[in-house]
């Protein structure tokens, strides 16, 4: 087994929530979060609205706003704990060995300046390059993401929505990262743009060996493109495995449910199977597993004690208490 | 059986004009829509499906009456919308469901007085009792139990599942003939996605009400649709049963979407066509087949003629020169 390329353990956060006249409350974003990548893998990082997944790429890239802080657990990456670091040393990390694709980036874009001299900006603050080298560079980048380079000097507004998305991936490239953080990247366009950016994303992960995180609500877009899953709910991992483990073995009741509410194109006209009730709210999680007050299949244990993750085969990991396996914390 | 169709629209066009400058001599126009005929029988689901752009949305604000056509007919239960029918009888019993569940509800109105206000309108119930119960009974069928909690609250304090279903409650209290549902899933998570489309179907089944089930995907639309209606700047390309439709889809544009529809298996991903490029602008809609300059196996005829639609299987037709008229079926 090859070294892995992140490796995120037990990384807990929080945020703190201010109210006028209340007493501040605080938010349990995330909770023992744990998962590996190996180099050129494909992570999704799936669950519902306020799971925690965008929290947990911020959290790994030291990004959290200021009312969030990250309270224990590491991020290794290539061996390294990120937490340790000053700032001054994580700037060297952020965008050289790993950059984001924020969520919505469609409207992240500046509107007032070119799309090209976004991305050289991107460029002349990480390197010292001349001018001729930074332009080599952004037509280089641009044609990697399939924008023709007659459209370096047009801004965002006269771009489609599918290839501002395409900007903001040449933008987060820009410094030969090593792992790309994709948070939504395909929410919001049509199927066919979809189509489109996620082959892109696995055109460029061929061509460069990159290593991408890919955060979704859309199972179906994960299955397109990940070697493995990571399933979140409520600020935990529900459940993590590879992409077949996930999708023909899933062993927790929420990825099973989640599963059973995607429309099959294969089965038409059958009843989709929905989830009752809303996810926790983070300031008032229920005690025992996050998951019991929507779960059908729960025993009384589920309402008291919060299940451990277990290891049930090789690479997979779910935390629930119907499930037996060796306790997977001893790594 | 023999009841008039719900719905029928025959030969639609929706041009907007473009605003020029003085030295531009003859006016241009987008061509939103473009001789689009289908009709929708009572009880039935018709899907429109296809890009941003292509036109889905028009259609449905023409339907209502929110823009006025600039050619063709629309009757609706055997009279024409426009002339024949008072747009506010139209606006009781033709309802709308919009996209945006956080945009689509006023924030500063409780849920009562959102679904008051169109029996007010109407002149619906006599006393402010008897309006309240029909929006309780209307907040029940769309699954918000028990509806007097929801009555006093305001849309913020909802989450998007239930703000939709309140949108629903909202179309539904008139009891309409005919729902007008845009994209009304394409915001909402996955799993709450599924209880809005069962709600559908269950107010389908229920009060027989005819739906017209706008969107993109068309992973979503095989659940509940009767028929499916494929659109390409401004035309229908392809329409036909949904199951037929899906299996044995026939133009080169209804292939490629399907082909494109993600597939929750690892073990299923297929050969994917996947387009180059975007629609077209409808400002200027290419000569001949108007799919050809991203069609895949477009030949040279394709440049040249406009298809016409063809018969390739009961209630099955489709816009394509490459595909052969099957005459054989079209007795059955």
């Amino acid at each position: 087994m090859s070294e892995p390329l992140l490796s995120i353990r037990r990384l807990t956060a929080e945020f703190t929530l201010q109210q006028r006249g209340a007493p501040d409350r605080v938010a349990r974003a995330l909770e023992d979060v744990s998962f590996d990548m190996l180099p050129g893998q494909t992570v999704g990082l799936v669950g519902e609205s306020g799971c925690g997944k965008t929290t947990t790429l911020l959290a790994a890239m030291r990004l959290l706003p200021a009312n969030g802080r990250i309270t224990s657990g590491e991020v290794r990456y290539k061996g390294k704990d990120l937490l340790t670091l000053s700032e001054r040393e994580m700037r060297e990390y952020r965008w050289k060995e790993m950059s984001i694709v924020f969520q919505g980036a469609m409207n992240a874009l500046n509107p007032v300046m070119k799309v090209g001299d976004q991305i050289a900006e991107a460029i002349t603050l990480h390197h010292l390059m001349d001018r001729q080298q930074v332009e080599a560079r952004v037509i280089e980048l641009l044609e990697l993401v399939g924008i023709p380079r007659s459209r370096r000097d047009q801004y965002p507004h006269q771009y489609s929505g599918g290839m501002r998305q395409r900007a903001m991936i040449a933008m987060a490239l820009a410094c030969k990262p090593s792992l790309l953080f994709a948070d939504e990247p395909t929410t919001a366009l049509d199927v066919m743009i979809q189509a489109q950016v996620l082959e892109l994303l696995r055109h460029i992960q061929q061509t460069l060996g990159l290593a991408i995180v890919l955060v979704t609500h859309d199972l179906g877009v994960v299955a397109e493109v990940c070697d493995s899953v990571v399933v979140m709910y409520g600020g935990k991992v529900a459940e993590c495995g590879t992409a077949d483990q996930i999708y023909n073995h899933a062993q927790h009741p929420y990825t099973q449910r989640l599963l059973a509410s995607f429309p099959d194109l294969e089965r038409p006209g059958m009843q989709l199977a929905s989830i009752p009730g809303t996810p926790p709210r983070l300031t008032e999680l229920p005690s025992g597993c996050r998951f019991s007050p929507r779960c059908d299949v729960k025993l009384d244990l589920c309402m008291e004690v919060d299940p451990p993750a277990v290891k049930l085969e090789e690479g997979h990991v779910a935390a629930c208490h119907l499930r037996r396996g060796k306790e997977a914390r001893s790594a | 059986m023999s009841q008039p169709p719900i719905l029928e629209v025959r030969d639609l066009h929706k041009y907007f004009p473009v605003r020029q400058s003085l030295l531009q001599r003859s006016p241009s126009f987008v061509k939103a829509v473009d001789g689009v005929s289908f009709t929708l029988e009572r009880g039935e689901v018709l899907a429109i499906v296809g890009e941003s752009g292509c036109g889905k949305t028009t259609i449905a604000r023409t339907l209502i009456g929110l823009e006025a056509p600039t050619s063709g007919k629309m009757i609706f239960d055997s009279r024409s919308i426009g002339d024949e029918i008072p747009l506010k009888e139209l606006r009781r019993r033709a309802q709308m469901v919009f996209q945006d569940p956080y945009e689509s509800l006023d924030p500063r109105a409780t849920i009562a007085e959102t679904m008051e206000e169109p029996l007010i309108v109407h002149g619906i119930g006599r006393s402010s009792a008897e309006r309240t119960e029909c929006a309780c009974a209307a907040l029940d069928d769309a699954g918000l139990r028990p509806a007097t909690d929801f009555l006093l609250r305001y849309p913020h304090e909802l989450s998007g599942g239930q703000r939709q279903r309140v949108v629903i409650a909202g179309a539904m209290v008139l009891e309409p003939d005919l729902l007008i549902a845009d994209e009304p899933v394409s915001m909402l998570d996955v799993s709450i996605r599924a209880e809005i489309l069962n709600l559908l179907n269950e107010l389908r089944q229920k009060r027989g009400v005819s739906i017209v089930f706008i969107t993109h995907d068309l992973g979503t639309v095989g659940y509940f649709a009767d028929r499916i209606a494929v659109m390409y700047l401004g035309r229908i390309v392809e329409t036909g049963p949904t199951a037929e439709l899906l299996k044995n889809p026939q133009h080169p544009y209804t292939k490629a979407l399907l082909s494109v529809v993600p597939v929750p298996n690892p073990r299923l991903r297929r050969e994917r066509v996947i387009l180059q490029g975007e629609t077209p602008n409808a400002a200027s809609i290419p000569p001949g087949c108007r799919f050809h300059p991203r069609c895949p196996i477009a030949g040279e005829s394709c440049r040249i003629t406009d298809p016409p639609y063809v018969q390739v299987g009961p209630n099955h037709s489709t816009a394509c020169l490459l595909v052969e008229e099957q005459a054989s079926d079209l007795q059955a």
